[in-house]
């Protein structure tokens, strides 16, 4: 019987159908390889308990395209909100991979960052890391992943010498302290950090308890009677911003008044939901923390854009979050440059091989060692004065001298 | 030490009134009508976001809108019931709940979009302010706020006890089919019913929003309150609301000074474990 080669055969379906799904499954990468333009997906907690400091990074990574193309690099940011829940972060990780994203950058929160590194593992997707201290992140072996910010150690041990420098400048002698920390993936891992690194920190004051607290809790009255029954002269805290105000409000209510109420390196007290609730009760307070640096080209080329684009947001107030959330894009960016192509395991190379002098945030050049953690990321201490975040340590970038102890309650209103 | 657990009992007991504001809402919905409102916290948080509003757009203080707020709320309850709820009354549970929740999901959403994810606070002149009582350290917002729930508690139990449309729909929760027979008007019983409860929860939004910055993120968490509240005190019992907030005010300041802060939620919930066990038809409801 001759033979139609016309018609369809059970054996040429399947060859075709089998050829068909090999080509959509490795179309992205094809796509990948192929592109001369970065695609980034910046995932971050735009709603959700963690919405004012995501909406935050996300100002930062909406005016980082504009930024990023001044400074001659082309990239399209594809932007997603993970409603401040690792599931849906892992979700949107998975989807934006499938849409052709060639790496994430995220997520703010420590949870949803691990939720979504676990997926770029799998896809081989690099994840650059904006900001999350949970030292798990680079501690798993993940391949996959670089870090550009601090573990919740490194903040707090970079946090306790500012504040030593702070008592040295100040010439404050504060006997006693309590440690008031969220209890969230971020507050917990500060509060690893602090158990370690507080007793050789040379510190003069004793360390009288540890509080952690719930930061989705309506008010922080209890915390606060607690610590007024301890009655220290420092307040150290880890904070979200929402908490923040709740915690001073609180204090002021119970008339309260330690020497100084310090972040040794946590959000919160430089945002300005802060300075809109309380005001000159915003002032004063200090955050020990990584900041933008005045004098980078890179970082005047940002404040530029940003006061452009977003008019209604300071950049002073905001420097933090933009001011990571941008340069984890830069790496990405100038990685992406020097791989030449957007496929996961040549970019990652690139990545890891990243020595990067200009960037926004103080420091030396970004570079990664062997788990992807930048090491190099030194703190600063901000103090408020006039509603306004200003470098008081080190001095030789500080625009004012540090004020300690702060000023009574009952002046300022 | 003695003098600073007092000043915790206290600022709990204070803060539970709200809570207890609150949650009899729900008590008043479920105990005539037998909708569970899965959108409750939505609610509140939409109280919490008027009275935001109207004290910075016209610098009202919120107790001074307390009633033009609950008087809003009343209508959009009646209206709510009238046009949404109604059709859903007898209907299977998992039907009002979706029914609820999807509400909910509009109402948080609609907030994210209008004002955004930020807390808003509302900044009175007094605030930051505290009465000293012997060594007691009162906030003045906790204090009004707290006499603000008795009020509205007060003036509701009265109108339910008191008025003839008050006896009328505790007629319609004790015997329905009872209530038709004798020619009540049950849907407008019932409107009116949703209509309270969504006064007392515009009530209590506009009081805890002197105590609590308004956000969208709030509301899941107010559901679940008001329901753990409600099951203590007893599913309809509006005296068992009010028992049930005191009880979760005072028990999480409680275990939040004695044993750690961030686990005074635990003990809300052990709270209910422990009367879903020995008392399931909670503390002032009636056995089923």
């Amino acid at each position: 019987m001759p033979i139609d080669k016309h018609r369809f055969s059970r054996r040429g379906v399947l060859a075709g159908g089998a050829a068909a799904g090999a080509f959509f499954i490795a179309a992205p990468s094809i796509i990948r390889a192929q592109t001369r333009v970065l695609k980034a997906a910046v995932l971050l907690p735009q709603s959700g308990y963690l919405a004012q400091a995501g909406q935050s990074c996300h100002r930062g990574a909406m005016v980082s395209a504009s930024a990023l193309a001044e400074l001659g690099h082309t990239v399209e940011l594809m932007h997603l909100d993970i409603e401040s829940n690792p599931d849906v972060a892992r979700t949107q990780a998975e989807r934006v991979i499938n849409d052709g994203a060639h790496c994430i950058v995220g997520a703010f929160d420590s949870a949803s960052t691990l939720a979504i590194a676990q997926v770029c593992e799998q896809r081989q997707i690099p994840l650059i890391v904006n900001i999350g201290a949970a030292p798990q992140l680079t501690e798993q072996g993940y391949k996959f992943l670089v870090r550009n910010f601090p573990t919740g150690g490194m903040l707090v041990a970079n946090g306790l010498k500012q504040i030593h420098a702070l008592i040295d400048a100040t010439k404050i002698a504060p006997k006693t302290a309590v440690f008031l920390h969220a209890n969230d993936n971020f507050g917990m891992a500060q509060r690893q950090g602090m158990d370690k690194a507080f007793p050789n920190s040379g510190l003069p004051f004793k360390l009288l308890e540890s509080i952690p607290y719930d930061p989705k809790a309506q008010d922080l009255s209890v915390e606060v009677t607690k610590i007024r029954g301890l009655n220290p002269d420092l307040l150290l805290v880890v904070t979200r911003a929402a908490d923040a105000i709740k915690l001073v409000r609180d204090i002021v209510r119970q008339k309260f008044q330690p020497m100084g109420i310090i972040s040794p390196g946590a959000p919160g007290l430089y945002d300005e939901e802060f300075y809109k609730a309380l005001g000159p009760l915003a002032d004063y307070h200090i955050d020990a923390i990584p900041w933008a640096n005045p004098k980078s080209k890179v970082t005047q080329t940002l404040e530029a854009v940003f006061k452009k684009e977003q008019p209604n947001f300071r950049f002073a107030v905001e420097c933090f979050n933009v001011g990571f959330t941008f340069d984890a894009l830069l790496v990405a960016a100038d990685a992406f440059k020097r791989a030449g192509t957007g496929t996961g395991p040549e970019l990652m190379k690139a990545l890891k091989a990243t020595n990067l002098a200009d960037h926004a945030m103080i420091g030396p050049p970004i570079k990664f060692d062997e788990k992807g953690q930048n090491v190099d990321i030194p703190s600063s201490c901000v103090q408020n004065r006039a509603q306004t975040p200003t470098v008081v340590l080190p001095a030789d970038i500080a625009t004012m001298t540090p004020v300690l102890p702060e000023p009574p309650w009952q002046g300022r209103t | 030490m003695a003098a600073i657990t007092l000043n915790v009992i206290v600022q709990g007991l204070l803060t539970g009134l709200v809570y207890g504001l609150m949650a009899l809402g729900l008590s008043v919905i479920f105990g005539v009508m037998r909708v569970v409102n899965f959108a409750h916290g939505e609610f509140t948080v939409v109280g919490m976001y008027a009275a935001f509003v109207l004290f910075e757009t016209l610098h009202l203080d919120p107790l001074t809108v307390l009633l033009p707020i609950a008087a809003v709320f009343f209508g959009i309850g009646y209206l709510l019931q009238r046009t949404l709820i109604n059709p859903f009354v007898g209907r299977a549970e998992h039907e009002q709940f979706i029914l609820l929740v999807g509400l909910a999901t509009v109402i948080v959403n609609g907030l994210l979009l209008v004002f955004g994810p930020d807390a808003r606070p509302i900044n009175l002149s007094y605030s930051f302010d505290s009465y000293a009582v012997g060594p007691l350290f009162l906030d003045k917002v906790r204090v009004f706020a707290a006499l603000g729930a008795l009020a509205v508690a007060a003036a509701l139990l009265l109108f339910f006890r008191y008025t003839r449309t008050g006896t009328a729909i505790r007629a319609c929760a004790d015997n329905l089919t009872g209530a038709a027979v004798v020619g009540l008007d049950v849907k407008q019983l019932y409107a009116v019913t949703f209509g309270l409860g969504l006064a007392c929860v515009g009530a209590a939004g506009t009081l805890m929003a002197t105590i609590a910055d308004a956000s969208p993120s709030l509301a899941q968490a107010y559901t679940l309150l008001a329901f753990t509240i409600v099951i203590i005190g007893g599913l309809g019992s509006m005296v068992g609301a009010l028992i049930g907030g005191i009880l979760i005010g005072v028990s999480e300041a409680l275990a939040g000074f004695y044993i750690q802060p961030s686990m005074k939620s635990m003990f809300s919930f052990a709270l209910l474990i422990i009367v879903l066990v020995l008392r399931p038809q909670g503390l002032m409801g009636r056995r089923l």
